[in-house]
């Protein structure tokens, strides 16, 4: 939706605005829609022979339907992953940011910046450093080992030959970690605007505190969890470093794959293809998931 | 309050508060093996298994020059994307809401569609633009390296920012710029007097967001970079998982967490005192 309307007392632009615009816009122009552009037409190229690495459009829509013959396993295990990485940041976020927003009294900002302050290290820094914690002599499997609970965690698929590096279970755990702020922040956001005399209010019609939750401030903290989703999902889904680092090679999401076929392969039209048919699905994914819980928070 | 509610009432508060702390220990779980494997004295090239403490690493925390190298080139990169980001962002927030124009609502689309896209396909798309001069579509010749690498920056960081300013000034009454005119303000006067100290807030946010956002990419870089090149810090770290995860990374990245903190800190404080003493 136009940010119009909401500002108030708004020129009427002549020339001016698009003025101010023409920067960006021509930024965004020549680095964002030519290079989708130009990634469509090789999604539907052929290359040219097996060592010049050139390229022709052939118009082939087969390399669309090949690359997901191929690798349709890799796109769903990337959407289950990250599926079970946003819901776990669902289940981990709101009751840290329920918590801080009516519990934190005047250590709420305190508190959010405990929530950024892991985020000052570097992405990859961190991810290592999640390398050595799953790791076989590191602390939580050291801890499940003096609980002697191996057996117990290797039945119900959490490790795997006793083992967590590799497998999808650190997989999932570095994505929820990496991507819990980005849960956290809207939800604190949407839980703040809430007048919380609606709890009493609720109670004083003889609703228990449970049932006053659930029908008042859940419904109203919705759009941050949505805002938070999209913030979390999408991210996940194409991200291969978590697979890269914490994974095997029984791991790989869809990002280690176009990552493979652009300096492995050098297979240029797959990686476009599959690239599109990601690029897709998230689109196509998010649409549905607005229309279903939509708020206006995308166009914030 | 009825004297049965509350014990349950407290035990779930009991529940919530634990819970919590428990969330935020596993966010900070890497940040205390960073720390600690600072002092790690490790058995081979890679410190990723706990053998011994030492102060060793601290001695000379700035050791290692190819990866402070590769800090100072981030560093470059990002003080560069972030400042053209924040203008050319910055001019689209303020056009959005200042003007009411034909085709407003269609920027706002554009603005979000970056968003929403994955990092790796924003990464493959740039790749192949930069590749595609090879096949003569491009009339200008596009090398790998430092300048794709600012450019996909400045790129991703744009959409943040317009937003981030965005929703800084939203519901700002622009009408004070006129009554500042009516007051006999000049134009330039109006912007400085006004204008700017009501959007500065945003401005530096969005700058902010943007310098981290860029320091700290790997998935886009990585497939913008020139592969012999020189290498970004997240690109450096990434290549010494190959080759040798020194302790020097713990050091450095301890360093920069303990700068960080310490600011933000700063910041939080005097905006405390300021607001003390406006109220006084």
């Amino acid at each position: 939706m136009a940010g119009g309307g909401e500002e108030r007392n708004q020129r009427r632009g002549t020339w001016q605005p698009y003025a101010m615009l023409s920067p960006g816009m021509l930024w965004m122009a020549l680095f964002f829609f030519a290079p989708m552009v130009i990634l469509a037409r090789y999604a539907l190229s052929e290359p040219r022979d097996r060592f010049s690495g050139k390229y022709d459009l052939t118009w082939r829509f087969e390399n669309f339907t090949e690359v997901f013959d191929r690798y349709g396993e890799q796109f769903l295990r990337s959407f289950r992953y990250s599926g079970i990485a946003t819901l776990l940041c669902i289940a981990l976020g709101y009751p840290l940011a329920y918590w801080i927003a009516t519990r934190g009294g005047r250590y709420r900002n305190l508190l959010l910046g405990l929530v950024v302050v892991p985020f000052f290290t570097s992405y990859l820094v961190r991810t290592i450093a999640w390398t050595t914690l799953v790791g076989d002599e590191g602390p939580i499997l050291g801890i499940a080992g003096a609980l002697s609970l191996e057996g117990a965690l290797d039945s119900i698929g959490i490790t795997t030959n006793g083992g967590l590096l590799q497998t999808q279970t650190a997989v999932i755990l570095g994505l929820t970690y990496n991507f819990l702020p980005f849960m956290v922040l809207p939800i604190y956001v949407s839980l703040e605007k809430i007048d919380f005399r609606l709890l009493d209010a609720a109670k004083d019609l003889y609703s228990s505190s449970r049932r006053a939750f659930w029908k008042v401030i859940f419904p109203l903290s919705l759009p941050g969890v949505f805002a938070g989703t999209l913030l979390t999902f999408i991210p996940a889904s194409g991200d291969f470093v978590n697979a890269e680092f914490l994974g095997g090679p029984n791991n790989q999401m869809i990002g280690n794959v176009i990552q493979n076929e652009f300096f492995v392969q050098f297979d240029f039209a797959s990686a476009a293809a599959i690239s599109f048919i990601l690029m897709f699905i998230i689109t196509v994914g998010v649409l549905v998931y607005a229309r279903i819980f939509g708020t206006d928070e995308l166009s914030v | 309050m009825t004297t049965t509610a509350r014990p349950r009432r407290r035990l779930g508060d009991l529940v919530l508060a634990g819970f919590s702390i428990l969330v935020l220990f596993y966010l900070f779980m890497p940040i205390i093996t960073i720390v600690a494997f600072s002092f790690n004295d490790p058995a081979g090239k890679f410190n990723l298994t706990w053998s011994g403490f030492t102060l060793a690493n601290w001695s000379d925390p700035f050791a290692g020059g190819d990866l402070l190298d590769a800090m100072v080139y981030s560093i470059k990169i990002a003080v560069m994307a972030s400042l053209v980001a924040t203008v050319i962002g910055g001019l689209v927030a303020l056009a959005l809401s200042r003007y009411r124009f034909r085709g407003g609502a269609l920027i706002n689309l554009f603005l979000v569609l970056p968003l929403t896209t994955p990092e790796v396909v924003l990464g493959a798309s740039l790749l192949n633009f930069f590749v595609a001069q090879d096949e003569r579509i491009l009339f200008f010749d596009v090398s790998r390296g430092f300048r794709t690498i600012l450019v996909s920056h400045i790129l991703f960081c744009v959409s943040f920012v317009a937003m981030t300013v965005k929703a800084r000034v939203r519901g700002f009454d622009w009408s004070l710029e006129d009554a500042a005119m009516d007051l006999g303000a000049p134009p330039l006067r109006v912007f400085a007097k006004v204008t700017f100290p009501l959007i500065v807030p945003g401005i530096l946010a969005a700058a902010l967001l943007s310098f981290a956002l860029s320091i700290d990419d790997y998935i886009i870089t990585t497939m913008v970079r020139d592969v012999g090149g020189e290498p970004t810090f997240p690109l450096y770290i990434a290549g010494a998982f190959q080759r040798e995860v020194s302790p020097q990374i713990n050091v450095l990245s301890t360093l920069i967490l303990i700068i960080s903190v310490s600011l933000m800190a700063s910041g939080s404080i005097l905006g405390a005192l300021r607001q003390r003493r406006s109220m006084a």
